[in-house]
C-alpha cells in the first residue's frame, strides 16, 4: 500500500507531526520539554491530548482523567477542527480505530497511525511497513584496553565481542536477498548466512560456513580492512554505520578456537599429485587449504625460521596475536600440509626444480623487498626499513631483549615516515617499547591516509603525533653519523593523480627541521629478486612483480602459478587470499586434466 | 635442526671450524655465498660465510671469530649437538671465470671465505697468489689448507711473530709493482683491511673485488639492515652482494654502520655471563 521506505526510523527517532489536512504542526517545543498535541473528545468532553514525540516512548498526558482500556471518540486538529480518525487502519494490537497524522521521515512526508484505545500503546504505522522497521541499534564496537594502559603492553587492544553483543550486532543485519557484503569479500564468504547462524544461536555452524570460504578467519577479522571490502558494499552503511562484520567474523573464529570445536575434516580422496608452495603467508596457506581438502599433496617452503610470512614478521603481536596465526597454521599441519622452514628458493632450490618434483608451484613470496627515498643521509645510523624495525620486534622479538638475543632499536623521539598500515605498525610498536615521542610524518593530508581507519584512531588515542602534508627531503647525522633530525618541506594538495589521490605539491622556501633520535622509513616494499635468480621464463611487468592470467594467476611458465603482493604490489592480507583461491581453483583444474 | 659434526678450535678460543651437516645447502652453495643461521629459540640470525662445502657427505663448514654473545653461545656447542636453524645459500655467487692471474688478500677470519673463494678461482684454472694475515701467529689461520692450493703464499703478522711483519698490503704492494700479469684483486677481512686494500689497487688501477659483513637480520633482501652504499646508490649486501667493486664501496659508514649495535651486543654478553 506504501511504498516509502521507513527502515529508518530510529529507536527514540524525534517525529516532526502534521496535521493531514492542514498541514499544521503538532509539535509543541518548550524549554524543557517537548510534545505532540492535540484535541481529543472523550464521553462528549473536549480534551488536550498529549503525547511523547519520540517514537516508542508511549507517554500520554490528558486534561481530564480518562480510564484505561476506555477509547476516546474523536482526535482533530486544533488548528482547521478536522477530524483525523480514519476507517482504513485499524490498531495493529487492539483492533481499534486509529487516528491518522503526517511525520516526516527519511526526508518524505508519510502517514503515521495512532490507536485510540487509551493504554494501548500502539502507534505506528502500516503492518506490512512495521515487518519493515527495524529499531535501530547502533553499531555494536568491541570493548578495547584503556589507551593510556594499552601503550605500555603488547597485548592485543580490543578485546573482542561478547556473545551478547554479537547477537545484537547479528540482528542489524537486514539479510539482503542479494547480498552485495559477498561481492565485496576477495574470499566471498556467505556473510548474510554465517550472520543468520549466529542469530539462531548456532556459533559453530556459523564458523564452519565461514570456513567453507576462508582457512583464517581469525586472521582476517583482525586484520582485513573491512571498510574498503565487504562493509563498504553493506546497505545499511548507506545512512547509517554498517553491520560489523569484521568483528563477528573475529569472534566466531574465536569462539571456535577457545571452544576446541575446531575439527580437522577427513580428506577422502587422495590424488597422486603434489603441488609446491613458495610463501607461507596469507597466499600460500590460502592455496595450501583450498588443494589439501582437494586431495592433493602440498609442500609450502619458507625462508624464514617460522612460519605465516607477513602475519608473523610484519603485524605487531598487539593487532594480531601470534599464537592465533600458529593456531590457525597448525590446523593445515593437521590435514596433511608439510612445511619445510629454512628453504630459499630460487637458490636452495630453483623453480625448475620444484617442477621437476612438483605437478604445480604456486609462488607467493610477497613484495619484501623495503624501498627507500635515496634522500641524502639515509644510510645514517638509526634510520631503519619498517621490514628491519618489524622484523627485529616481530620475528626476532626483540622488544624482549635481552630475553631474546636480537637488540631493540631505542629512541627518545622517533619519526616513522609514511601513512600506511605499516607506518601504523611501527609507530604503535615504537611507543610501546618506552619511546617517548612517536611522529608520523606523511606527505599527503589526513584523509588520505592510506591505513586503515581504526589503526589511525588506536594511533592518535595512544598518543602518537601526526605531521601531515610533510615530506623529507634530508637527514641530519652527529658526528658519529646517527640521525638527528630531518630536515622537512611543507606539502599542499594539487590535482588528483593517476591513483585517483590528491597529487602532493611541496610548498616552496617551507623547510623546517624536525628532530629525532630514530627513522622508520615505511613507504612501501618492491619485489624480491631472489626467487627469479634462476627463474627463467616467469614474465615480469616493469615494476619487477610476476605478470599473470588474472583468471588462472598463471604465470607465463606453464604450471607455475602466483599471487599476492609479488603480483599486485603490496596489497592485503585478504587480497591474496582471493588470489589464491583463484589460483588453487584453476590449478585443480588443470591437474585434473593432466595425466600422469 | 642440523647437526655439528666436527668443531675444531683455529686459534684457541678465538677462531673455531665446524662442520655441518646441510646435505642440501652443501649441494647448492658457491664460493662467495653464506648461510645465516640462529642456534636456538632465543637466538639472532647470524650470517656467516662457508669456508668449505662437502657435497657427497653434505656437510658445510662454517669458520668464525667468538665476538658476541651468538658466536659464544654457538661456541658452547660441540660435535653431535644440534643448531636450531641453518639458512641458505644466501647471496650472489662469485663470478669466477678463467682470467689469468689472480691476488687473493685476506685477513683475520676473512681467510676462511677467501680459502673457500681461491679454491674456486684455482678450479677454474687460475694461477693463485695468496697472501694472508692476522694480529699474530695464534690468529692466523687456514695456512697449509691456503699453502695447498695457491701457487704462491705469503703470511704476514702485524707482531712479525710468523712470517713477515707488518700488513697485507705490503707484500701487495710489491706483487703490484714487480707483475704486470696480476687481472684481480680479492680482498676479504676486517673494514679497515679492505679499505687499505682498495686504496692501494686504486693506484695501480687494478680490478678489486671486496666481500662486504654488514649486520645483517634476515639475509634475504628483506629488512635493508645490510644497505650498504655502492658507487653512491643503496645496495643490499645479502641479495646484491656480499661481493662487490671495492673501488666503489662506501667503507666509511659501512663501518659506522657495523658498529650501532656495539653497546646492546656487550650488554647481551654481559647478561649471558650472568
Amino acid at each position: 500500500m506504501l511504498d516509502y521506505d521507513v527502515k529508518y526510523l530510529k529507536f527514540k527517532t524525534y517525529l516532526n507531526t502534521y496535521c493531514p489536512h492542514c498541514k499544521n504542526t503538532f509539535n509543541v517545543e518548550k524549554k524543557d520539554h517537548k510534545l505532540i498535541s492535540f484535541n481529543a473528545v472523550y464521553k462528549g468532553q473536549e480534551t488536550e491530548l498529549k503525547l511523547s514525540p519520540y517514537l516508542d516512548i508511549f507517554e500520554v498526558q490528558t486534561s481530564i482523567p480518562i480510564a484505561k482500556d476506555d477509547k476516546l471518540d474523536d482526535v482533530f486538529c486544533p488548528k482547521c477542527k478536522k477530524s483525523l480518525v480514519v476507517d482504513n487502519m485499524e490498531c495493529g494490537e487492539c483492533g481499534s480505530k486509529t487516528a491518522e497524522i503526517i511525520i516526516t521521515a527519511d526526508s518524505k512526508l508519510i502517514p503515521f497511525f495512532i490507536c485510540l484505545k487509551y493504554g494501548c500503546q500502539w502507534h505506528g504505522l502500516t503492518k506490512a511497513d512495521e515487518r519493515r522497521i527495524k529499531l535501530k541499534i547502533p553499531r555494536q564496537e568491541m570493548p578495547e584496553q584503556d589507551q593510556k594502559i594499552r601503550a605500555t603492553n603488547f597485548q592485543e587492544v580490543p578485546f573482542g565481542l561478547t556473545s551478547e553483543l554479537t547477537q545484537l550486532e547479528a540482528g542489524r543485519c537486514l539479510q539482503c536477498k542479494n547480498a552485495k557484503c559477498i561481492e565485496g569479500c576477495p574470499v566471498n564468504i556467505d556473510i548474510p548466512g554465517f550472520i543468520k547462524l549466529i542469530r539462531d544461536d548456532k556459533f559453530d555452524e556459523a564458523a564452519k560456513k565461514i570456513k567453507e570460504k576462508n582457512v583464517l578467519p581469525a586472521i582476517c577479522g583482525r586484520v582485513c580492512p573491512q571498510e574498503s571490502q565487504c562493509e563498504k558494499y553493506c546497505i545499511l552503511g548507506i545512512k547509517d554505520k554498517p553491520v560489523a562484520i569484521g568483528h563477528l567474523e573475529r569472534f566466531i573464529a574465536d569462539y571456535e578456537r577457545k571452544m576446541d570445536l575446531v575439527k580437522i575434516p577427513f580428506i577422502k580422496k587422495k590424488l597422486n599429485k603434489k603441488v609446491a608452495v613458495v610463501g607461507s603467508g596469507p597466499g600460500g596457506l590460502t592455496v595450501a587449504s583450498d588443494l589439501i581438502q582437494r586431495g592433493y599433496g602440498v609442500t609450502v617452503y619458507e625462508a624464514l625460521h617460522e612460519t605465516g610470512g607477513v602475519l608473523t614478521y610484519g603485524i605487531p603481536e598487539f593487532r594480531l596475536p601470534k599464537s592465533i596465526v600458529q593456531f590457525e597454521i597448525n590446523y593445515l599441519k593437521e590435514m596433511g600440509v608439510r612445511f619445510e622452514l629454512n628453504h630459499i628458493i630460487g637458490s636452495l632450490y630453483t623453480v625448475d626444480e620444484l617442477l621437476e618434483n612438483f605437478d604445480a608451484v604456486f609462488v607467493a613470496v610477497g613484495a619484501g623487498l623495503p624501498w627507500f627515498m635515496g634522500l641524502d643521509g639515509e644510510s645514517l645510523i638509526n634510520i631503519f626499513s619498517s621490514n628491519e624495525y618489524l622484523t627485529r620486534m616481530n620475528l626476532m622479538r626483540a622488544y624482549k631483549f635481552p630475553e631474546y638475543d636480537t637488540p631493540m632499536p631505542k629512541a627518545n623521539k622517533l619519526v616513522v615516515i609514511g601513512g600506511g598500515n605499516v607506518a601504523m605498525d611501527c609507530a604503535r610498536t615504537a611507543l610501546r617499547t618506552g619511546t617517548r615521542e612517536v611522529t608520523i610524518v606523511y606527505r599527503r593530508s589526513r584523509q588520505e591516509l592510506p591505513a586503515r581507519h581504526e589503526e589511525v584512531r588506536h594511533a592518535e588515542e595512544e598518543g602518537i603525533k601526526f605531521k601531515l602534508l610533510t615530506n623529507p627531503i634530508k637527514y641530519i647525522g652527529t658526528d658519529s653519523n646517527k640521525v638527528k633530525a630531518i630536515e622537512c618541506i611543507q606539502m599542499k594538495l594539487g590535482e588528483p593523480d593517476s591513483s585517483g589521490r590528491r597529487r602532493p605539491i611541496p610548498i616552496e622556501d617551507s623547510n623546517f627541521i624536525i628532530e629525532c633520535d630514530l627513522v622508520i622509513v615505511a613507504i612501501g616494499t618492491g619485489p624480491n629478486p631472489t626467487i627469479f635468480q634462476s627463474a627463467n621464463g616467469i614474465k615480469r611487468n616493469k615494476r619487477g612483480y610476476i605478470e599473470v592470467n588474472e583468471k588462472t594467476m598463471e604465470t607465463s611458465k606453464e604450471f607455475v602459478y602466483a599471487g599476492g603482493d609479488i603480483v599486485t604490489g603490496s596489497a592485503t592480507v585478504i587480497e591474496a587470499m582471493g588470489a589464491g583461491r583463484i589460483a588453487a581453483n584453476a590449478i585443480h583444474k588443470k591437474l585434473s586434466k593432466k595425466k600422469k | 635442526m642440523f647437526q655439528i659434526i666436527r668443531k675444531q678450535e683455529l686459534a684457541k678460543g678465538t677462531i673455531i671450524k665446524m662442520d655441518v651437516n646441510a646435505p642440501k645447502i652443501a649441494k647448492k652453495i658457491k664460493a662467495g655465498q653464506f648461510i645465516i643461521l640462529r642456534v636456538n629459540e632465543t637466538g639472532e640470525r647470524i650470517p656467516l660465510t662457508v669456508a668449505d662445502k662437502d657435497e657427497f657427505a653434505g656437510i658445510i663448514t662454517i669458520i668464525f671469530q667468538i665476538v658476541g654473545k651468538t658466536t659464544a653461545l654457538l661456541n658452547s656447542l660441540k660435535a653431535g649437538d644440534l643448531i636450531k636453524d641453518v639458512v641458505g645459500p644466501l647471496g650472489k655467487a662469485a663470478e669466477i671465470e678463467n682470467i689469468g692471474t689472480v691476488v687473493m688478500v685476506g685477513g683475520g677470519t676473512g681467510v676462511a671465505i677467501l680459502y673457500h673463494m681461491a679454491k674456486a678461482f684455482k678450479d677454474a684454472g687460475n694461477r693463485v697468489i695468496g697472501i694472508i694475515g692476522a694480529r699474530d701467529k695464534e690468529l692466523l689461520i687456514l695456512e697449509d689448507e691456503m699453502n695447498a692450493i695457491c701457487d704462491e703464499l705469503v703470511v704476514t703478522t702485524d707482531d712479525g711473530s710468523h712470517g713477515q711483519r707488518g700488513f697485507v698490503t705490503q707484500p701487495l704492494e710489491k706483487y703490484l709493482d714487480e707483475r704486470h700479469d696480476i687481472k684481480l684483486v680479492y680482498a676479504i677481512g676486517p673494514i679497515p683491511m679492505m679499505k687499505f686494500v682498495t686504496k692501494l689497487t686504486k693506484k695501480y688501477d687494478m680490478p678489486t673485488m671486496v666481500s662486504l659483513n654488514p649486520i645483517m637480520i634476515d639475509g634475504t633482501g628483506m629488512c635493508g639492515g645490510c644497505r650498504v652504499k655502492v658507487n653512491n646508490e643503496i645496495k643490499f649486501c645479502c641479495v646484491d652482494g656480499p661481493d662487490f667493486d671495492g673501488h666503489l664501496v662506501d667503507f666509511d659508514e659501512l663501518e659506522l654502520r657495523n658498529a650501532t649495535y656495539i653497546k646492546e651486543e656487550k650488554d647481551s654478553l654481559l647478561a649471558s655471563i650472568r
